[in-house]
């Protein structure tokens, strides 16, 4: 008998705009110059954010930061192809994804200035508290999804992790999950090609993370992760099949962190400073200033009433994080469960908290 | 009223919860066809089908992991665990996670979830069939543990915990699963997580057990005058009920199966330390498993506490 094929997979790779700011004409359509411009002014305004937050850290106003430089597109142009009902499981490194869902930036600051209150979403959003065990939170979003399945809820969930993550067993148990169950949900990879100090060639001996997709039966795609419209297009088909029934999809971001992984990481000692300079040739926000002025919507006036804005708005979201009231002390006891257990009234009693 | 065994009640409490809420699901290896490998599902797929009752992957850390995804969106799983040794790999979705959400989003999300699984020595199964590791769980803020005795507990006490706002480890006495018959109410009714119950009043010794252990610790209590308590919720558990007891009785001996070095019986007996020991007449003494790991069949018998090893310590203590 002789050997026969029985299956084969083709991962795709999807760009839209290029680093030169050239759109691909068939595909460009997809996406409306009303779009692009907000991806734009997000991208601004996250960096804005990101850049205030490692002032804060190294003025010892906030804890441990994870930054989000190189990588606003592929958590922009993804978190924008969702909508309000559906649910987001964020890891710590998702800045860009929070602010352009709407998540008050005064909460982000508080929440890295070690203050749990950050992480209670508001009622018009639906985004899990962000998760520090890497890749652990990915089943969670399988049954998030799952849940809507079987609710005949029309959402969908969205999962967000890295190259790190995807070695993970919770990564390929939540994916095998949705395979199987056809939960609705899309899992971002954002590929930024180093876990810490670990290049991606040592997380996986596999091509691409795409790929892993297809042995949980179905499909994986690889984006260009610093191409906002690209990743827009590949998350928002993505959520419209998981919304029509027809499953997951794994969407790897081929992306870059410029930063070091947190601001208690040196990543010069890892990686050389060349290959970090051919990276920060390809960084989203150039590109889509080259696209938008071939538009003629793009001038530097413009760009500095942008960024003007997004600074007055987060100095001002700065203010009130700062200002903010404190934590209760009895806090952190009266979230363990629904109610006090008898103990815990006992321990808030004895300590004189919340009284 | 009819005579059940604990298997019969867990599958009554399971069909009633699910006949009152339809968000109540099943999930689990084997829980559908083959009704799981203890049967306690048994003709559950035929009355809500497969959209309920769910045979899922091979995959504990997939079951709990999802189950929280779940439960936080609105469902209101009940994840079977084959046997409490493969919980294990679920430990991290349950101590980091199902644990702490509640906390981490500052109630803005909650796990209401229960993850039952058998736990305890006496079926003679392969290695890692018979753990007893309530003390993990109990040490962990955020997650309740349940641990029936009889029939009439079990259901009434699963009724409660699929009920219960947060995530509830239901662990099931495999070794009593099918060993004891006792009449449970057909109708609805719920036993109240957090309180032990008196299983046999008495005053010159009190007995703390739950689970398998229980019964042991009773048989055990022929010819003395012995209060014996089944804690049933070990998290959070009933301090006021010890308390009492021992206030009355002066002695207190603590009977489990599970290794006795951080055991939860260190915390019942920490209690009544720190706040009864002017009402001792004895020292506590604990009757429990040795530190070593989990024997199987041919072992079995000399790592749990035996009848002789439990009266001893009875006797023990009422020599004061």
């Amino acid at each position: 008998m002789p050997v026969s094929i029985i299956e084969k997979i083709e991962v795709k790779y999807l760009q839209i705009i290029n680093e030169k700011g050239e759109a691909d004409p068939d595909l460009i359509p997809s996406v409306s110059d009303d779009e692009i411009t907000r991806f734009f002014e997000t991208i601004i305004l996250a960096r804005t954010f990101n850049q205030r937050a490692l002032s804060l850290q190294r003025e010892g106003r906030i804890g441990t930061y994870a930054s989000i430089l190189g990588q606003e597109a592929s958590q922009i142009g993804s978190a924008l192809a969702f909508s309000d009902d559906d649910w987001l499981f964020p890891s710590f490194r998702e800045s860009g994804v929070l602010v352009a869902k709407g998540y008050p930036m005064w909460m982000l600051y508080r929440y890295w200035a070690g203050d749990e209150r950050g992480m209670k979403c508001p009622d018009n959003l639906n985004i899990f508290p962000m998760s520090v065990p890497v890749g652990t939170h990915v089943p969670h979003a399988t049954g998030a999804a799952w849940a809507m399945k079987l609710k005949g809820h029309r959402k969908a969930a969205g999962v967000y992790f890295g190259d790190g993550g995807s070695s993970k067993g919770d990564f390929h148990e939540g994916l095998n999950f949705a395979g199987v169950f056809k939960a609705p949900v899309v899992f971002l990879c954002q590929n930024n090609q180093w876990a810490i100090s670990v290049p991606r060639t040592s997380q996986t001996a596999a091509k691409t993370i795409a790929q892993k997709a297809y042995a949980h039966g179905f499909e994986g795609i690889q984006v260009d992760g610093n191409d906002a419209a690209a990743v827009y297009k590949a998350t928002k088909d993505a959520v419209e099949k998981a919304k029509s029934g027809g499953g997951p999809t794994l969407i790897e971001c081929f992306t870059y962190r410029l930063d070091d992984h947190t601001t208690s990481d040196d990543a010069s000692r890892y990686r050389s400073k060349e290959e970090v300079e051919a990276w920060r040739a390809k960084e989203p926000l150039v590109r889509l200033r080259l696209f938008l002025e071939k538009k003629g919507r793009w001038t530097k006036e413009y760009e500095a009433g942008v960024v003007k804005k997004a600074e007055e708005s987060v100095d001002s979201e700065i203010k009130k994080a700062e200002a903010f009231p404190p934590p209760d002390p009895a806090d952190l006891i009266r979230y363990t469960y629904a109610e006090l257990t008898p103990r815990q009234k006992k321990e808030l009693k004895e300590s004189g908290w919340g009284s | 009223m009819g005579k059940l065994n604990i298997v019969g009640a867990i599958n009554s409490a399971l069909s009633e919860e699910m006949e009152r809420d339809k968000d109540v699901i099943v999930i689990g290896e084997d829980v559908g066809r083959d009704g799981g490998v203890f049967r306690v599902t048994e003709g559950l797929l035929a009355k809500f089908g497969p959209e309920r009752i769910i045979d899922t992957p091979l995959s504990e850390l997939g079951i709990i992991g999802a189950a929280v995804g779940l439960a936080a969106y609105g469902m209101k799983p009940v994840a079977e665990i084959q046997f409490m040794g493969f919980l294990y790999a679920g430990l991290e979705q349950i101590f980091s996670h199902a644990a702490r959400i509640r906390s981490r989003s500052r109630g803005r999300f909650s796990v209401p979830m229960v993850i039952r699984t058998p736990y305890g020595i006496g079926i003679k199964p392969p290695e890692l069939h018979s753990e007893s590791s309530e003390a993990l769980f109990c040490h962990m803020p955020g997650i309740k543990v349940v641990v029936p005795s009889t029939p009439y507990n079990a259901k009434g006490l699963l009724k409660s915990a699929i009920r219960d706002p947060d995530t509830v480890l239901f662990m099931e006495p495999s070794r009593l699963y099918r060993a004891i018959k006792a009449d449970v109410p057909d109708g609805d009714y719920t036993v109240e997580l957090g309180k032990a119950a008196i299983h046999q009043e008495g005053k010159d010794l009190t007995v703390v057990s739950w689970g398998t252990m229980l019964h042991r610790a009773s048989e055990a209590a022929e010819g003395f005058d012995a209060e014996i308590i089944d804690l049933m919720t070990l998290k959070p558990f009933d301090e006021e009920a010890i308390l009492t007891s021992v206030k009355k009785t002066g002695r207190l001996v603590i009977v489990h199966e599970a290794p006795r070095i951080g055991g939860f019986g260190a915390e019942v007996a920490a209690l009544v330390a720190e706040e009864a020991i002017e009402y001792l007449k004895a020292p506590i003494l604990r009757v429990a498993g040795p530190e070593a790991v989990v024997p199987m069949a041919r072992l079995e018998d000399y790592y749990t506490p035996s009848l002789e090893r439990i009266k001893k310590a009875y006797e023990k203590v009422m020599q004061y």
